[in-house]
């Protein structure tokens, strides 16, 4: 009796520390990268481009880095993903072809990101003259959250009623009209999970990056951007801490990617409930 | 009529394209790297490219074994699950089976941000934090070492690990438990000698997923290991497979053999991807059988 009481409260003891040690961590990292990084978020870091003149660093241009390359890479991996979804669901008969296509894009989702960094280098930056640019950054990107959309969108369009697209026919319409009116508008929501999804791995990502889009801090426009080499907020961070051991840039950095992590985690639950209370109506 | 059914061939044309597209990526990638990794393999030799004890690629008389940064791997990645598996299993049963629902979604949230925070930022506070106190507790010359980042590389796993075991505990039939309780086993004992064996698949899923993310870790790891191609030894500065590509790669000269043995690297790196994969999808595919 004895010993299953231990048992008992040995197993309950590991659950105990198991669970503070992860709420611990969460907090500790949450706490430490704020306090270490908000006091050092002030208007001219956020406003300006480093400057060796007057020996200021600014990160306005890594910034607007991070937001090309997340258009880029959205409008590059929506129509991909969406499309391979739609085909899976709608189009698909081969039984084969959908395996490859499944197993491909299981495949793409476990490739680790610095072997996209190198074959995006590779690919984009050698084979096909686009050299080190944002632009080569965002097609690496766009295929490595090829899956993500892929899934986000297969799984809404699941839920899309079959009754729908039936009825949709017997009304005499076409495939494409059906998948255009009916199928398509359902899946809206898994399309912007997807998004959310996509932007917060793009946030995150920098080993895929260093060598696709480098690590410049030029201020660019949209177009120009596009073509010239740049540093995302991320490889900013690397940078600053690695390389320049400016510390207290580097933890501003930190302090900011946090707090958007944070609010694209927010965003993706939000949408959830929202479509979810929406479908359940 | 006519032009109505053009439109539907181009319409699904369009979609099968996107579909196979995907395929081409993949097929692109495994091309890309097997092509442009085996000219090095070539030329040093397999053997002493893959057990070579030395990585001396500047030296006068350079030599390219990159034994030292699979076993690093390998080891680093063996660290991080013997610490981050218990604990990630043991969140996991809790949430699963004895955590309030409350409780439970806050900390389910809690743990959807660890795995949202970039690896640069886990790099950064393991700099900064993890480095200097490793250097003071265990009085070291320098903290940056493989026991570094094999600590940060548990942190990283976590959220997957608990993620993937958590699905596989709530798919385990509410039957079984009551089986269990009615038959007279406490709680603990039901939860850890019914539910969890019965979740066995799931959890070792899990564990696979979480060594393919340790393994495939590059920026943060590159941050806290002190990236010195040294055998492995726990507290001494190391090397990994993602590390070694990514830090000769800014500076290697186009077409010298030194660029080209990274892309071996590479290739290494992307066969225990692979092999990882494979052995993911068999768990996956097993656990859906045991659930059906």
């Amino acid at each position: 009796m004895t010993s299953r009481k231990l048992y008992d409260f040995i197993m309950r003891l590991f659950m105990f520390l198991s669970v503070a040690l992860t709420c611990g961590l969460v907090l500790f990292l949450i706490g430490y990268v704020l306090y270490k990084g908000l006091p050092n978020i002030t208007w001219k870091l956020l406003s300006t481009s480093p400057s060796y003149l007057a020996g200021t660093i600014g990160i306005l241009p890594d910034i607007l880095n991070t937001l090309y390359i997340v258009l880029a890479t959205l409008v590059f991996v929506l129509p991909l993903g969406v499309g391979a979804a739609v085909y899976l669901t709608e189009y698909a008969q081969n039984k084969r072809l959908v395996d490859a296509i499944e197993y491909a894009a299981e495949t793409l989702s476990g490739i680790p990101s610095i072997i996209y960094g190198l074959t995006g280098m590779l690919i984009f930056c050698s084979f096909l003259g686009m050299r080190t640019s944002l632009l080569a950054g965002a097609m690496t990107l766009a295929i490595m959250n090829l899956p993500t959309v892929m899934r986000t969108t297969q799984e809404s369009l699941k839920t899309v009623p079959q009754a729908y697209r039936e009825g949709a026919f017997g009304l005499g319409a076409g495939k494409w009209r059906v998948i255009r009116t009916v199928v398509l508008p359902g899946c809206v929501d898994g399309v912007i999970t997807g998004c959310i999804l996509c932007v917060g791995r793009i946030l995150g990502e920098s080993a895929a990056l260093l060598f696709t889009a480098g690590f410049a801090h030029a201020l660019n426009g949209l177009f120009k951007g596009l073509t010239s080499a740049g540093a995302t907020l991320t490889v900013a961070l690397y940078v600053y801490a690695k390389e320049n051991g400016e510390f207290e840039i580097a933890f501003a950095i930190a302090a900011i990617l946090m707090v958007l992590t944070t609010c694209i985690h927010l965003a993706a639950t939000a949408v959830g409930r929202y479509f979810q209370k929406r479908r359940s109506i | 009529m006519k032009q109505r059914q053009s439109i539907e061939h181009i319409a699904q044309g369009v979609f099968l394209c996107a579909g196979l597209i995907t395929v081409g990526c993949v097929l692109l990638i495994t091309v890309y790297l097997v092509l442009s990794g085996l000219p090095a393999i070539a030329q040093i030799g397999l053997v002493p490219f893959l057990f070579g004890r030395t990585w001396a690629s500047t030296a006068a008389d350079p030599s390219y074994g990159i034994l030292p940064f699979i076993l690093t791997s390998v080891y680093g990645t063996a660290g991080a699950i013997v610490i981050g598996v218990p604990v990630g299993f043991f969140t996991a049963v809790y949430l699963s089976k004895c955590a309030p629902k409350r409780i439970r979604s806050v900390l389910e949230a809690a743990v959807s941000l660890l795995a949202g925070i970039p690896s640069v930022v886990y790099g950064l506070v393991g700099m900064m934090v993890l480095v200097p106190f490793i250097r003071q507790a265990f009085r070291l010359p320098d903290g940056a070492s493989l026991f570094a980042a094999m600590i940060v590389l548990a942190i990283m796993i976590l959220p997957s690990i608990v993620k993937v075991s958590l699905n596989a505990l709530d798919a385990v039939p509410r039957e079984y438990e009551d089986a269990s309780l009615a038959l007279g086993a406490t709680e603990t004992e039901t939860w850890f000698r019914v539910s969890a064996p019965a979740a066995k698949s799931g959890i070792a899923a899990a564990v696979v997923l979480g060594v393919g993310r340790a393994i495939g870790e590059a920026m943060a790891v590159m941050m806290v290991a002190g990236n010195a191609p040294n055998m492995p030894s726990i507290f001494q500065s190391v090397r990994f497979l993602t590390t070694a590509v990514a830090s000769e790669m800014s500076y290697a000269a186009d077409g010298s053999l030194q660029k080209q043995a990274l892309y071996s690297i590479a290739l290494v790196l992307y066969l225990f991807i692979m092999l990882i994969n494979a052995a993911l999808n068999f768990f996956l595919k097993r656990d859906k059988e045991a659930n059906t």
